[in-house]
């Protein structure tokens, strides 16, 4: 079976998202209604602003078909402020936020944890399950913390977590749909495919 | 072990550009503004001390914000804060950068610094977006290291005329560019004033670069997803949401039409009940030494 991916489009780097599953073999949707999330074998939460995802998730009535899917064992993988959704707690390196979440994964999210955009940067990642180094994009990027011991870390830098994986649930703080390297998007699918 | 990290980057840049797509970046003036922005789901906020509109009505030298201001929203805010400096206005690039901004506009809505040359935004690690009216313009500042283009429309007005005109010129001369047999692209690009590289780049992908906002007279939820459907990636609102009759409930209206902007049952739905929108302004009623689009080389 081919896997269906589908890509939430309410906001952020969707089309980045799509043309990297275009040169995979899976169909993709672009998700903006809760019809658009049937027969959908996986969903991807692209970057963004969170505040601003969040926001629209709940004005569109989608926060409770995301989750029901989820609790279903669909894949879903969360990149940078993706995760920051996914994530059960969510705080902030220099300010107090109250911000909602789709609470999906024992993991606190801290944003712009690495500081403004000036800091932002790119570094060569090991990741848990390739050979070779990834390129790592981070673009005011968050940390994750692990608040289960279920929580497998993929991929950690200098200052923790940037890559974790509980059950069905994915977290990447960096954006591999902004390099030419589909490495991570080919582990996704593939998992799309098995818990399928 | 671990590796080398790279800051300010191209990827970075133009990448932390991309992930503002499909949403809308809000002009404020103060702290209290800018939370108004973000809890209405603006992706970044642009911190300036007048709004186009009232530079428009008071003149005078509009120069970039005072670092106090821009802290202040800095400190309101966790979303991107972006802030403006003049055409070629080197210095005012540095203090932004030194103020940790997280994107710069080199915008013709402040009065120019320098009548020929741009900022070389190679030299900052921070990224900048600058205004096009055409496709060589766009070229040109991306030739200059501009991370982001947005049209330029005709700021202050509350009238969408000049940015549908730049979005039209932009477009279409990259549909006809992507048509262009390849033995012609030299010659275009002497005839445009655009480097040839750019040009190149453009016959083979059909598309900037980099991302292409609308910004400009933005002014309804409807103006907003017309820039969308023209095929623009994202919107800036300046005078728009501040000088309207109900800010609050205006600027998630705009957040929430460019989300769905394909859908005009949903644009109907959010249109409705907002209060006044700013009064507009005819561009032909406006002197053509007023007229910010004109400015940039």
């Amino acid at each position: 079976m081919i896997p269906h991916i589908g890509v939430l489009a309410l906001q952020g780097g969707v089309s980045e998202h799509i043309d990297m599953l275009s040169t995979l073999s899976c169909t993709t949707v672009c998700v903006r209604t809760p019809q658009d999330l049937q027969g959908i074998s996986a969903l991807i939460i692209p970057g963004g602003e969170s505040t601003a995802l969040i926001r629209l998730l709940v004005r569109w009535n989608l926060v409770s078909p995301v989750k029901k899917l989820a609790d279903a064992g669909i894949p879903v993988w969360g990149t940078c402020a993706g995760s920051i959704l996914l994530s059960s707690e969510i705080t902030e390196k220099n300010h107090k936020v109250r911000q909602p979440s789709l609470d999906l994964a024992p993991v606190r999210s801290e944003r712009n944890s690495f500081g403004r955009q000036s800091a932002s940067f790119q570094e060569d990642l090991i990741i848990k399950g390739l050979d070779e180094p990834f390129p790592g994009v981070f673009i005011r990027a968050p940390l994750l913390f692990p608040l289960s011991s279920n929580c497998d870390i993929l991929c950690s830098v200098n200052e923790g977590a940037v890559f974790i994986r509980h059950e069905n649930i994915w977290l990447s703080s960096f954006h591999p749909e902004l390099t030419g390297d589909s490495r991570v998007h080919q582990m996704f699918i593939e998992e799309a495919v098995i818990g399928s | 072990m671990s590796f080398i990290r790279d800051d300010g980057t191209w990827k970075v840049k133009t990448g932390h550009a991309r992930m503002l797509k499909g949403g809308v970046i809000m002009d404020v003036v103060n702290a209290e503004q800018a939370l108004i922005a973000q809890e209405a789901g603006a992706v970044a906020v642009m911190a300036l001390e007048r709004v186009p509109a009232d530079i428009r009505v008071q003149g005078g030298v509009a120069r970039m914000s005072d670092p106090d201001m821009i802290m202040g929203i800095q400190k309101a805010v966790t979303i991107p804060v972006m802030a403006k400096c003049r055409i070629g206005h080197f210095v005012e690039a540095q203090v932004l950068q030194a103020l940790d901004i997280d994107f710069i506009d080199e915008s013709e809505v402040l009065t120019p610094a320098d009548e020929s040359n741009h900022v070389n935004k190679w030299n900052y690690k921070v990224p900048f977006v600058c205004g096009a009216t055409v496709l060589a313009e766009a070229l040109r500042r991306i030739a200059e290291g501009a991370a982001m283009i947005r049209t330029k429309g005709e700021a202050g007005t509350g009238n969408v005329v000049e940015a549908v005109r730049h979005a039209r010129s932009v477009l279409g001369e990259i549909k006809i560019l992507k048509a262009t047999p390849f033995e012609e692209l030299m010659t275009i690009a002497k005839v445009m004033g655009a480097p040839y590289e750019l040009v190149k780049y453009v016959h083979e992908n059909g598309k900037l670069p980099v991302v292409n906002f609308a910004a400009g007279g933005i002014a309804t939820p409807s103006d907003a997803a017309l820039m969308m459907q023209l095929g623009l990636d994202g919107v800036f609102v300046g005078s728009g949401i501040f000088k309207s009759g109900n800010p609050a409930v205006r600027a998630k209206a705009i957040v929430e039409a460019v989300s769905q902007f394909n859908d005009p049952e949903v644009i109907a739905k959010v249109s409705a009940g907002l209060g006044e929108a700013m009064v507009g302004i005819n561009i032909s009623t406006i002197p053509e030494n007023e007229r910010m689009a004109d400015r940039g080389w």
